[in-house]
C-alpha cells in the first residue's frame, strides 16, 4: 500500500503519543482513526470491522461521542467486542478537539486499554460526526480513514477539505442508496481522484454482500506494514 | 522564569483535557440555575470562592514543593463527590502528560512514577508550574482562573450565550480572582509549616451533589 507520509512510520511524532513501543518494550497496537460527517456510517464500519477481524486480531475500540456514550452503547448492544474492550471518551461537544487539538484523553484511553486487555494488535478510534475539516492528530493515530456517504451529497469529494484530501483511506459509504438519492458514483470517484491523487478510495455498502471486506483488507495491509 | 510560560500554561488551548469539562455549568444550566450572563456570574463567583480557592491553594502548595501525596489526600478529603475525585485524577494525568512533554524534567517524571493512577489536577498544576519555572502565585492564579474560565466557556456552548458577555463576566471577576489567588498562596505557605490541614476547605455542596447526578445522567455534552 502506498504510504503518503514516508516520515510517519513507527516512532514519529510527539514522544508521549506516538512512540511505537510501550514502556515494557513490547510493540504497541496499531491505532487507526475513523472520522467523517455525522451519520456517514463510522460506527457501522467499526462494528463490521470488529466482526470481520476479531477472530484473527486482538482488538479494542475508543469512541469520541458528542452526547457521551451513544456510539459506545451501540457497539455494546451489538456485542461486537466484549465490553472491557470498548471505551468512550467524552469530548465536551467537540470531537475534533479531542481527536486533534487536545488528544490527552484519547491517549489515556488507548493506553488504558492496552494495560487492561492487551496485548492488542489494533485499536480503532472513532470520532463523533463532525465537519469536513476534522482530522486526527498524528500524535494519536498511525493512519486515518475518512468516511463519507453518498446520501450526504455527491459533491462532498469535489468540495474537498482535509478529511477528504489527506485521509489515508477515503470510504464512500452507502452506495446502495445512490440510485435513491440521485448520487453519481462515477463523478464522486473522479472528484475523489482529483483531490487525492494516488491515495486510495473505497466505495462500500454495508447492506450488500461485500460489506466491509475491502476496508478490512486495507486494515490488514496497514497492520502488516506496522509489524514489518 | 518567563511571563510567556505562564500564558502558555493558562491558555485554554493547552492540551490537558479541560475542554471536555464544564466545571458544573452543564448541570447548573440543566437545572435552570444558569440562564444568562448574570446567573453565570453568580455561579462563577460561588465556584471561585469554594472549589476555586481550594484548587488554588493546592496548586500553590505543590508549586512550593509540598509533598504531592499529602496534597492529594487533602484534595480527596475536600472533594466529597466520587465522580469529581475521579475526574480530578483523570485531569491530573492528562495535565501531567502535557506538562512532561512541554517542560520535561525529573521532578515530573518522578511524580508520574510515584502516582501511576494520577493525583488531583491542582496538585499537578502546581508541579507543572514549578517545572515551567513559575511561582506559587502563578499556579494559584491559573487554578483560580480555571475555576471560572471553564464554566464560562462551557456556558457559551451550552446556552449560545454571547461570548462577549462571558468574557465580561470573567473580567468583572478578575479582582476577586486575584484576591483568591493571594489568599491561596498565604494558606499554602502556612501549610508548609502547619501541615495540609491549614489549607482551605471551603466546599460547595450543590456542586458536589449535582456532579454526582450529572455523572449518572445520560445525554450530557461535558464530562463534569
Ligand atoms: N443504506 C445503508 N445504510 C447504512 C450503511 N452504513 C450505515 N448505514 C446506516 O446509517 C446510519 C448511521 O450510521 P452510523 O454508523 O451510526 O453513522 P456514524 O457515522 O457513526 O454516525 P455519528 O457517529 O452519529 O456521526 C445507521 O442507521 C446505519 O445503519 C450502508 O452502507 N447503507
Ligand atoms: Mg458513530
Amino acid at each position: 500500500m502506498h504510504l503518503r507520509h514516508p516520515h510517519d512510520g513507527p516512532g514519529h511524532g510527539s514522544a508521549a503519543g506516538a512512540a511505537a513501543r510501550r514502556p515494557d518494550g513490547t510493540r504497541r497496537a496499531l491505532r487507526l482513526g475513523l472520522g467523517g460527517p455525522v451519520g456517514s456510517g463510522k460506527t457501522a464500519t467499526v462494528a463490521a470491522l470488529c466482526r470481520e477481524l476479531r477472530s484473527e486480531l486482538s482488538l479494542a475500540v475508543v469512541t469520541n461521542d458528542i452526547y457521551t456514550r451513544e456510539d459506545a452503547e451501540f457497539l455494546l448492544r451489538e456485542a461486537v467486542l466484549p465490553p472491557e474492550r470498548i471505551t468512550a471518551v467524552e469530548t465536551g461537544a467537540c470531537p475534533h478537539t479531542a481527536i486533534r487539538d487536545d488528544i490527552s484523553a484519547n491517549l489515556e484511553a488507548v493506553e488504558e486499554l492496552e494495560d487492561a486487555v492487551g496485548p492488542l494488535d489494533l485499536i480503532l478510534v472513532e470520532s463523533g460526526g463532525d465537519n469536513l475539516t476534522a482530522t486526527f492528530s498524528r500524535g494519536l493515530v498511525d493512519a486515518q480513514i475518512f468516511v463519507i456517504d453518498v446520501a450526504g451529497g455527491d459533491d462532498i469529494p469535489r468540495k474537498g477539505g482535509p478529511g477528504v484530501t489527506t485521509a489515508d483511506l477515503l470510504v464512500v459509504n452507502k452506495t446502495d442508496l445512490a440510485p435513491h438519492v440521485g448520487s453519481d458514483l462515477s463523478r464522486m470517484a473522479a472528484d475523489a481522484k482529483a483531490q487525492r491523487g494516488p491515495l486510495p478510495v473505497v466505495f462500500q455498502s454495508l447492506r450488500e454482500e461485500a460489506g466491509v471486506a475491502p476496508v478490512a483488507a486495507w486494515v490488514r495491509e496497514r497492520l502488516a506494514a506496522w509489524r514489518a | 522564569m518567563t511571563r510567556a510560560a505562564l500564558l502558555l500554561l493558562a491558555d485554554g488551548r493547552f492540551p490537558a483535557g479541560g475542554h471536555a469539562h464544564s466545571g458544573g455549568a452543564e448541570a447548573a444550566v440543566r437545572a435552570g440555575r444558569i440562564t444568562d450572563a448574570a446567573s453565570l456570574e453568580e455561579f462563577c463567583r460561588g465556584r471561585l470562592h469554594t472549589s476555586g480557592l481550594v484548587a488554588a491553594s493546592l496548586a500553590a502548595a505543590a508549586a512550593l514543593g509540598a509533598d504531592p501525596g499529602e496534597l492529594d489526600a487533602a484534595a480527596d478529603a475536600r472533594t466529597p463527590s466520587p465522580a469529581l475525585r475521579a475526574a480530578a485524577r483523570r485531569l491530573g494525568r492528562q495535565l501531567l502528560r502535557a506538562g512532561r512533554a512541554t517542560w520535561p524534567c525529573g521532578e515530573l517524571d518522578l511524580l508520574a512514577r510515584r502516582f501511576p493512577k494520577g493525583v488531583h489536577q491542582p496538585v499537578v498544576l502546581g508541579a507543572v508550574a514549578r517545572a515551567a519555572g513559575l511561582e506559587p502565585s502563578d499556579a494559584a492564579h491559573c487554578a483560580a482562573y480555571e475555576s471560572v474560565g471553564g464554566p464560562a466557556t462551557a456556558t457559551v456552548r451550552l446556552l449560545g450565550l454571547d461570548p462577549f458577555d462571558a468574557t465580561g463576566v470573567l473580567a468583572r471577576l478578575a479582582p476577586a480572582t486575584d484576591r483568591v489567588a493571594a489568599r491561596a498562596v498565604r494558606a499554602a505557605r502556612e501549610a508548609l509549616t502547619e501541615g495540609v490541614d491549614a489549607l482551605p476547605a471551603a466546599s460547595a455542596p450543590l456542586l458536589e451533589i449535582s456532579a454526582e447526578a450529572h455523572a449518572a445522567g445520560a445525554g450530557r455534552l461535558f464530562a463534569t
